[in-house]
């Protein structure tokens, strides 16, 4: 190692890294633009189907049977949903569903509240056991036990009723207790206790402490539990066996055996009956991610 | 005097300490009878909706059970004719773990991609996320129906799209070979759900890692590889077994878009839960399908105990 030949390559080591770092700039702008390029069209490809829907729902007969396909409607047929809901019929069915839905999120949210609080914040022989247990029941399918059930449902006279749609869900779903043990365990212990030392006891803190301040993780569940009720299929196809209490579900899939190639009336249906949830995720979409980011933090 | 003192004293303590310790454990049954009065919905549901069905559903197994009127003990014939007579036992065996095979590693990959994609602070960023998501929270018949339109031949986005690159698109849904890659299109279109998973974890890396490698002149397939992925291969494998799961209970969406649990054309839709739902509810041949939902039960356990095995040769905790 000469000394002398060390400082040209110092010198020449400088440059390159100035040239470098300038590069690395124009490379950084040059993907953020990539970055940017990708987003927009993952966007579209993911929205397309969603524009289409709408566009399809309000074009005419003609339109529809042309070839090929145009993008968007030549005039508006607005009238395709009132034909819609006239043939659907929409709102008696938005009605049962409203109404199955309302019950299972009041379930949902008081039992998995109430079972959670007792994994949390009480001490108990078998707690770690039992809740071992809550856990492997998310392990099996629903399949397994859908069979026996619905033998179940037949010899208590259940099925053609709500009943086995409703009542289920106030028994606790281990996902929901999952999550809302997550959430108490952020809760500190001293709260409970304070009450405790003013003789108050578990029902008491879960209905007046509790519930207030667990509201963020209730509406998750709500949201959540909503979401399964309003999109649930299997459920009503099985135990729902009169058509004038049928649910949207339902409903959208016979019109669909109905009216197979109608595609305008068929988007308009599914349109419909996707706009709950849609408005929902917009007004809501921080519970959405935070039941996700609930789960997400704490697995693995 | 001074001894009997002692020992009085030390009684008195013995008896506070007895007393102390009654009262602690009086109040710790008493807690215990809470924790058991609040967990009870679970017990209780779990009994009734989950451990006697089961049960029931065992023995049923082995059993020409129709609803009605016979429940025969007949051994092992259901698992016999499971696998020598029914052919569309195979039929859905094979087209289910075609599904599984394909859905779950594309979803894996296409989740994780789109978290890499949206984990940075640029403009706009929310919105994306929000645009991402917002497919995995449609679910149901009406995303069915949809897709029945986006996948016709003739009307159908899809292959209009195909066609404006000279691509003359499959009959998709009504071509036994398109019927089950059209369902898996249909999934990856809402992958915004495991995307999220994987971005709550990707945003609590610490930037300096990032940072220190660019230093070190890492470029993005380095960075993605020695960063990125070792750090999410815990929510890679929850994901993974969550998935397999569900993807092997595929039913809804073959059910409404063979209308009505045909099984599509040349049976390429009839997967393992349609075949069971067609002879529980259908056929009412229940002894068979309780059959079929016991080798379900324990195809999904041994899925679940396989992950479980693996998971420490790839998963840094």
């Amino acid at each position: 190692m000469d000394l002398s030949k060390q400082a040209p390559i110092e010198q020449a080591g400088k440059k390159v890294n100035e040239k470098h770092f300038k590069s690395r700039k124009r490379q950084q702008f040059i993907g953020k633009i990539i970055v940017y390029i990708i987003l927009i069209a993952v966007s579209l490809v993911l929205l397309a189907p969603l524009g289409w829907m709408v566009s399809t729902s309000l074009k005419s007969m003609e339109e529809i049977v042309s070839f090929p396909p145009t993008l968007l409607p030549e005039t508006f047929h607005w009238e395709n949903y009132a034909y819609t809901v006239k043939a659907f019929p929409f709102f008696n069915y938005m009605k049962n569903t409203i109404f199955i839905t309302a019950f299972v999120v009041a379930g949902n949210v008081l039992s998995n509240s109430f079972i959670a609080y007792g994994f949390a914040k009480i001490n108990f022989p078998g707690k770690n056991v039992l809740f071992a247990l809550v856990l492997a029941t998310m392990m099996v399918p629903g399949f397994v036990t859908m069979i026996p059930q619905y033998i179940l449902f037949t010899k208590i006279g259940w099925v053609g009723t709500y009943l086995p749609l409703i009542v289920p869900s106030f028994f606790g779903s281990a996902f929901y207790i999952f999550l809302m043990r997550q959430f108490y365990m952020s809760i500190n212990n001293e709260l409970i206790e304070s009450a405790q030392m003013d003789g108050a006891n578990h029902l008491y803190i879960w209905s007046r402490l509790m519930l207030p301040l667990t509201k963020p993780a209730l509406i998750t569940i709500g949201i959540m539990s909503f979401n399964g009720a309003w999109n649930d299929f299997l459920g009503p196809l099985l135990y729902i066996t009169r058509e004038e209490n049928y649910t949207l579900q339902i409903g959208l899939q016979s019109f669909q055996n109905q009216s197979t190639t109608q595609w305008n009336y068929l988007m308009a249906g599914a349109t419909l009956v996707m706009i709950p949830t849609i408005v929902l995720f917009f007004f809501a979409q921080k519970y959405f991610v935070e039941g996700m980011d609930l789960t997400g933090g704490t697995k693995g | 005097m001074k001894n009997a003192d002692t020992s009085q004293f030390s009684k008195a303590i013995q008896e506070i300490k007895t007393l102390k310790k009654k009262n602690w454990s009086k109040r710790k049954k008493k807690e215990a009878w809470w924790g058991l009065l609040f967990v009870a919905p679970f017990i209780i549901g779990f009994l009734g909706f989950m451990l006697l069905p089961m049960l029931f559903s065992f023995y049923g197994s082995f059993t020409n059970y129709n609803i009605t009127s016979q429940m025969d003990f007949i051994g092992l014939a259901n698992f016999k004719r499971m696998f020598t007579q029914d052919e569309l036992f195979t039929t859905s065996l094979y087209n289910t773990a075609y599904y599984v095979l394909f859905n779950v590693p594309l979803t894996a990959v296409g989740s994780v991609f789109l978290a890499v994609l949206l984990n940075r602070q640029i403009f706009g960023i929310r919105a994306f996320r929000t645009i991402f998501y917002l497919p995995a929270v449609l679910s149901g018949v009406a995303v069915y129906v949809l897709w029945m339109q986006l996948l016709s031949p003739s009307s159908g986005l899809v292959n209009t799209v195909l066609s404006w690159v000279g691509i003359d698109g499959p009959a998709w849904l009504f071509d036994p070979e398109w019927t089950k890659p059209a369902l898996i299109l249909m999934r990856l279109w809402s992958v915004g759900g495991s995307m999220l998973l994987y971005l709550a974890t990707l945003q609590n890396v610490p930037k300096q890692l990032y940072e220190s490698a660019e230093v070190d002149g890492a470029g993005f397939t380095r960075k993605f590889f020695h960063i990125t992925l070792p750090l999410i291969t815990p929510i890679i494998f929850y994901d993974i077994v969550t998935s397999t799961i569900g993807a092997f209970q595929i039913f809804q969406e073959a059910y409404v878009m063979t209308e009505g649990g045909t099984g599509g054309p040349s049976n390429s839709l009839l997967f393992y839960n349609l075949h069971m739902w067609n002879k529980a509810f259908v056929a009412f041949d229940m002894g068979y399908a309780m059959a079929m939902s016991m080798i379900l039960f324990i195809i999904v356990l041994t899925l679940t105990f396989i992950n479980l095995k693996l998971a420490p040769k790839w998963v840094n905790y």
